[in-house]
């Protein structure tokens, strides 16, 4: 089915429908990403957003089980790709990828040429789209509103276990964050993102602030709350969205990017080793003002932003990218281990 | 630091090809950023990297420790890197280390430890660390016996693989499926090296590749990762391969990009490094097949696939640089420290030529065979597949070929690997099979089978009579090409191209960032496909002048076309205008990012060479310095109005067709040989009569020689002639009068509007009916007498004004009793080109340029006080069956030139160049005919004075005898008699072998001669068949022990 995506400044393009027949707005990033689409469509930080995958073969290995996702759903509002595969071919294959995105209801296009789509976000920053089917509909801009009741827990889950007790707060949490964190042995509370944590009446050895969509000034009750852990000196880890709550709650600044980083080939420097680490990244928002107290962590070594902070003697670390990975390389897991080490 | 020896490879083989030219020049290059000076060691005197300008000196010497030893002695460098010229590099460097030589002289190893090399190059060796550091190998046993081996096969159980320690390109390895033939295999493999290695035969496992580079600070990235369309027991060097990978998921990806980072690290690499994957297609299940613990095939593949300068950045590494210092030279403003993101697929196939040796078995498997490679680059896996098979050479316009004559072959060739396999699963696929059985029998992953389905699927769309737009769009966008389309619609090629233009249907030129569009990095790598609405670059208009590139690397046409190439672009500069390379040869320095102002890396044919010069407005196209592929195509650009630099393309054709040249020769009174077209046998037959034998036979339009051959009486003339026919029907068949111990000489030069402008003269150490690129050649040609020279000249300076010719020709003669014949004229840069180039000082593809503007001066080279010869480089031992005997027929894969003093010195340079050593004073002689045996009896007293134990067969042994030389009689394998001449090879009596037969005797096959010549090069003993070159080669012996052979630079010489 022919159909078209629009963008607002009123770019069009012509694309065959291969997911839910029905028009879907949000604003529209890229990722440069080449494998790991299960993975990326459920990452909870993708609400809102119509991704286009700059890699043009998509579908390739079909859609695994729910066990290997990042979340319970799809995130993404839409999906642009330039050669969709129907005809996938994997052991861990349940279905295709078309079924999974009508199933969960994602309207999704191949478009011929996402090169040139890519161009014109990365020249003329982000922007809102829309994917038009049949009937016509309105502009839709996630970053201007809280995302987080969309994406969070809405009750308290504790599982695990161990000697040590930690808080997840969860604005958009990554499956594999939880699985990083359950494979060194804790007790792990995760609690959605406007808990104030210290009701709880637990003794909590550390928390973790996970990443999640949108703009990190909208998650001002998690904010409210990182500012009592610091202020209790409990050690704190922020992934992502959790990085910028961080750095807000301790009086840094952000700012919105012209159009991110998404993909998994992102260098960044660890500023005390100089070691450079190949991450995952998934942002349109990053640190500026770097909190007083505080010190760069990492850089990124293409573009010069800050990928992270870490206090200069008080157990406060955050990381910009994707420390659990999935999708994207593993090579700072090691991260987990720093802050486990501070518990 | 301040002078680094690098190794290089030496001549082009099977299994080690055009790569190393470019990672040697890459290193080069970096080195010299760091005002380091590098001394280049290599015989290869057709590369770029023993260029001018690049090493700061160059010595033409063999690759072997005793030459690197002497070299170190004389030029004592602080460092040497190994890791730039394949396995011949590695494989001296390890020896130099086992010696003892590097330590004695304080030569620091660069990168890698040699320790590290030697664990990753010793199996048993490699298998203890791999399982130490917890990474899943196949269960497998080295062992030095077949009966130790047999006991292993047992244990794990048939089938097993059967591999060859410290091998390149899996020589020698195969699939052994019971006790016959693992008693086959591992007897070949034991030949070859002192250890063999047994394991388990992983069955339809996925083959999975990584490149990865690490520094000395630890940093370690993957650059690109790779899978084969053909499962796990066809060598990666034989498989179509993808980048990226197409089939693993991320948990897949990340697994095996893991495992090789923790092998990297563990193995304390430093620089690049190659690791081969087995993964399971039904689990997560994997192993370590191989590690390659230095630049390789792979590495270039995946330095073009993703942009990545793989060599360069290795360069940097070894002298110790971070990783995080090195920008990103593609994009110039990102960082080497990252992974290459892709917006595209690659696809490459390899390109064999098996048609060209006689005899060689067609299956391929877990060694190599492959003489070359293409690689496409597209938006889908069908848009790249389509492109690379076109890329190839072959003709053959799409995987959809009908060459099959029913069913049951197309079922052979899908169960068969051979190089028709992927156009029999295409064939098979329109005949309705079905993927599953198809993935049964072949383990290719039904992800690539889909693929192929899908075009098979469009080309139904070919029959509708009305061809719609957007049907025509689709078609173009899983590749089809014109003439395709064409063939289906029953319209020609230039129909469709207009039928397309008139729907706008154009390629978008789309370039290579390594980021996938994320930086707007301005690049000049350059792709066409038809997934775009938009150009990545504006035209270069008339500052653009297009140079057609060579395309894959084969038999008769290789790195020397290369060589004249990149010299053109380069040289254009002057002239202030930009160069386009178009090329398709992931194994080139021509496809290097830093070479040209822009490179395409696309298909080599008429739609696409006209797509790029339509975009591009170009001024012009130099067709002339890519050898035939390019040159070919002339006449259909021309008739389309494209302008071509050079020789008119009506003076080419009044060149190349032999009626229109050889009335050309006639009216200058040129004697040339006897000849004539036929397409009938009996008036061929007739002909020969009257001329006399021996006769030769060439099809019309065909490279290199393929089916070229030369009949001795009317039987062979009848066998020849119907061949030739079956290859190419459309065209006559040409016969020619052969000249029998006639002198082949060669004249390479560059005119200007008809008047030349520098020339040079060489001639062959053969007789006329060795192939010109398969014959030792001897500059300055010190066997043509003054009158002859004279002669020669003066024929060449009224053809170079008959035919106006602008730029590079070669021409060549051949010389009985005084008299000049012409036997040839190509308008284009020979095979020959670098070599003259490098040998008189003068850089003849410079003036080609020079030529082209009009601004050439005159040349005149003064005859030299040394002589370099070139000699070829086979690779029989890779072609199992192949008959190795020189031909008229090309069947060398690469060559090498070394200088002398005398001709003596420089042909035995080269031969040790090309891998011969005399191991002990042992030869076994057979000579074939009266003639032979009396011009070689002098030369068997030289070896019985040297004091060499001869063995000879029967007729030899007696006419040997009566001329008072005696030797050991041997018996021949017909006369029945153990043990025979075989078997005196097998067991390794002999050290060298001279086997020359009285003429090709060329139909017969297993012949004593056939049977002497493969045991020689299958058990790796030096073998000699040509009368005129074991002469100069004993004479070599004669004069020279190795220790007196000079080590001398090329700056010296000249």
């Amino acid at each position: 089915m022919l159909a078209r995506l629009i963008l607002k400044d009123g770019s069009t393009f012509k694309g065959n429908s291969f997911g839910f027949e029905d028009s879907r707005a949000g604003e529209l990033v890229f990722s440069t990403g080449m494998a790991g689409y299960p993975e990326s469509l459920t990452d909870p930080s993708y609400e809102g957003q119509i991704l286009v995958a700059t890699y043009p073969i998509f579908g390739s290995y079909g859609v695994p089980d729910r066990k290997f996702w990042e979340s319970s759903r799809i995130h993404i509002s839409g999906l642009i790709v330039s050669q969709y595969i129907d005809t996938p071919s994997h052991f861990e294959s349940k279905m295709t990828l078309s079924q999974w995105l009508k199933k969960e209801r994602i309207p999704a296009l191949e478009i011929d040429d996402t090169r040139l789509l890519t161009q014109l976000l990365r020249d003329k920053g982000a922007q809102v789209a829309k994917i038009v089917i049949d009937r016509e509909i309105d502009f839709y801009d996630p970053n201007k509103e809280n995302l987080l009741n969309n994406v969070s827990v809405k009750k308290i889950i504790i599982d695990g276990k161990g000697s040590k007790t930690v808080a997840l707060i969860d604005c958009g949490v990554k499956e594999n964050i939880r699985r990083n964190l359950l494979k060194r042995g804790v007790r792990l509370i995760t609690v959605p993102w406007d808990c104030d944590i210290f009701v709880l009446k637990e003794k909590i050895d550390g928390v973790i602030i996970s990443n999640g969509p949108g703009d990190p000034k909208m998650a001002d009750l998690t904010i409210k709350t990182a500012k009592v852990i610091m202020a209790k000196k409990i050690p704190l880890l922020g992934i992502c969205l959790g990085n910028q709550i961080l750095a807000l709650a301790a009086g840094g600044d952000t700012y919105k990017m012209k159009f991110g980083h998404r993909g998994q080939n992102q260098p960044c420097i660890d500023q005390d080793s100089k070691r450079c680490y190949i991450t995952t990244q998934n942002h349109g928002f990053a640190i500026g003002k770097i909190p007083s107290g505080f010190r760069p962590w990492f850089v990124n070594a293409n573009d010069q932003t800050n990928e992270g902070i870490i206090h200069k003697n008080l157990p406060f670390m955050s990381v910009q990218f994707h420390p659990e990975a999935t999708p994207g390389p593993v090579d700072t897991e090691w991260i987990f281990d720093k802050f486990f080490k501070c518990l | 630091m301040k002078k680094i020896l690098l190794l290089g490879s030496g001549a082009l083989k099977i299994g080690q090809a055009g790569e190393f030219d470019y990672s040697g020049s890459q290193a080069i290059k970096a080195f010299k950023e760091e005002g380091i000076k590098t001394i280049l060691i290599n015989p290869n005197i057709a590369t770029i990297q023993t260029s001018e300008n690049l090493a700061d000196k160059v010595y033409f010497l063999p690759v072997t420790a005793e030459f690197v030893t002497r070299l170190i002695e004389k030029e004592k460098p602080d460092a040497i890197a190994l890791s730039f010229g394949g396995q011949t590099a590695l494989n001296c460097g390890m020896d130099l280390y086992k010696k003892g030589i590097l330590k004695k002289y304080g030569v620091e190893v660069l990168g890698t430890p040699v320790s590290s090399i030697i664990a990753s190059e010793d199996r048993q060796k490699f298998a203890d660390h791999l399982q130490k550091i917890k990474i899943p190998i196949p269960a497998s046993h080295a062992v030095s016996s077949i009966n130790e081996g047999l006991a292993i096969a047992r244990k794990i159980k048939f089938p097993v693989m059967i591999r060859a320690g410290f091998a390149l390109g899996g020589q020698k390895s195969g699939v052994a499926h019971d006790e016959k033939e693992f008693r086959e295999i591992s007897e070949a493999a034991l030949s070859f090296s002192p250890q063999i290695l047994v394991e388990k035969y992983l069955h339809h496992f996925k083959e999975i590749e990584y490149e990865v580079v690490r520094d000395a600070q630890d940093n370690c990235v993957t650059v690109c990762n790779m899978e084969n369309f053909d499962p796990l027991g066809i060598h990666t060097g034989e498989s179509i391969v993808v980048a990226p990978s197409q089939t693993l998921n991320n948990y897949q990806y990340h697994l095996l990009r893991s495992a090789s980072i923790k092998i990297v690290r563990s193995l304390k690499i430093v620089g690049e490094c190659n690791v081969q994957f087995a993964l399971d297609p039904k689990s997560n299940g994997y192993y370590v097949i191989e590690v390659n613990a230095r630049l390789s095939r792979s590495s270039a593949l995946a330095s073009k696939a993703t942009g990545y300068p793989l060599a360069y950045v290795a360069a940097k590494l070894i002298l110790g640089k971070p990783l995080t210092s090195i920008i990103n030279e593609v994009t110039k403003v990102t960082q080497a420290a990252f992974e290459p993101s892709l917006d595209y697929i690659v696809a490459k196939i390899p390109r064999w030529d098996m048609e060209k040796f006689r005899g060689a078995e067609e299956k391929i498997g877990s060694s190599m065979k492959s003489v070359g490679e293409v690689m496409a680059i597209g938006r889908t896996f069908e848009e790249a597949i389509q492109k690379a098979v076109r890329m190839l050479d072959i003709g053959v316009h799409g995987v959809i070929e009908n060459k099959f004559i029913d069913e049951k072959e197309i079922w052979h060739y899908i169960k068969i690997p051979t190089p028709k396999r992927l156009f029999a699963i295409a064939s098979g696929l329109k005949k309705g099979f079905s993927i599953n059985k198809i993935y049964q029998e072949t383990g290719i992953d039904r992800w690539f089978l889909y693929r192929l389905k899908n075009i098979v699927d469009a080309e139904q769309l070919m029959s509708s009579k009305a061809m719609s737009k957007d049907v025509l769009l689709k078609l173009k966008k899983l590749g089809f090409s014109d003439r395709r389309i064409g063939e289906g619609l029953g319209i020609s090629e230039l129909g469709v191209r207009a039928l397309r233009k008139k729907h706008s249907i154009i390629p978008s030129v789309f370039s290579i960032d390594t980021l996938a569009g994320e930086f707007p990095a301005k690049t000049n790598y350059l792709y066409t496909t038809y997934w775009g609405s938009h150009n990545d670059v504006q035209p270069l208009k008339g500052d653009g002048v297009m140079v057609l590139g060579s395309g894959p690397y084969r038999i008769g046409s290789s790195v020397e076309f290369d060589w004249s190439c990149v010299n053109v672009a380069l040289n254009l500069k002057k002239y202030r205008k930009k160069s386009i390379i178009i090329n398709c040869n992931p194994e080139t320095v021509s496809t290097d990012y830093d070479m040209s102002d822009r490179l395409y890396f696309e298909e080599l044919t008429f739609e696409r060479v006209a797509d790029i010069y339509e975009f591009e407005k170009s001024s012009s196209v130099v067709i002339s310095v890519g050898g035939q592929t390019p040159n070919n195509l002339s006449s259909r650009l021309d008739k389309y109005g494209v302008k071509i630099l050079g020789t008119k393309v009506k003076d080419i054709d009044m060149a190349e067709n032999r009626n229109k040249f050889s009335d050309l020769l006639d009216k200058l009174k040129v004697l040339q040989p006897v000849w004539k077209n036929f397409s009938d046998m009996e008036s061929a037959l007739k002909f020969a009569r009257r001329v006399g034998y021996p006769v030769l036979i060439r099809p019309s339009y065909v490279l290199s020689g393929l089916a070229m051959n030369l009949s001795y009486d009317e039987s062979e003339l009848k066998y020849f002639m119907k061949r030739a026919i079956e290859i190419n029907k459309k065209h006559p068949v040409t016969i020619s009068k052969f000249i029998t111990n006639a002198r082949e000489v060669e004249l390479d030069g560059v005119a200007q509007n008809g008047r030349l402008m520098v020339y040079a003269i060489a001639n062959h150490i053969e007789h006329a009916g060795v192939h010109s690129g398969d014959a030792s050649i001897v500059y300055p040609a010190e066997r043509v007498r003054f009158g002859s020279g004279l002669r020669i000249l003066e024929i060449t300076n009224q053809l170079a004004e008959k035919l106006k010719i602008s730029g590079p020709f070669n021409i060549q003669f051949m010389v009985k009793e005084n008299k000049v014949y012409v036997i040839e004229l190509n308008l284009r840069a020979s095979r020959t080109f670098p070599f003259i180039s490098k040998v008189t000082g003068v850089n003849f593809a410079k003036v080609v340029v020079d030529s082209f503007f009009n601004k050439s001066q005159e040349y005149k080279i003064n005859y030299p006080p040394y002589v370099s010869v070139k000699a070829p480089q086979f690779s029989f031992a890779r072609l199992e069956g192949a008959d190795p005997v020189l031909r008229v027929e090309m069947a060398s894969t690469g060559e090498v030139a070394c200088f002398g003093e005398t001709a003596e010195e420089a042909f035995f340079k080269s031969l040790i160049a090309t891998g011969m050593s005399l191991k002990k004073k042992t030869a076994l002689v057979t000579v074939g005919g009266e003639e032979n045996k009396l011009k070689f009896a002098e030369s068997v007293w030289r070896l019985k004075n040297l004091g060499f134990k001869l063995y000879a067969t029967n007729h030899t042994n007696k006419f040997l005898k009566s001329k008072g030389v005696k030797t050991k009689l041997v018996s021949k394998v017909y006369e029945g008699r153990r043990p025979n001449v075989v078997d005196l090879i097998e067991t390794r009596k002999v050290s060298l072998v001279i086997n020359i037969s009285e003429y090709g005797s060329q139909t017969e096959r297993k012949t004593d001669g056939y049977l002497i010549r493969r045991a020689a090069v299958d058990n790796n003993i030096p073998l000699l068949t040509d009368l005129n070159s074991a002469r100069l080669f004993v004479n070599a012996l004669d004069k020279y022990k190795v220790e007196d052979l000079q080590i001398k630079s090329w700056d010296e010489y000249l």
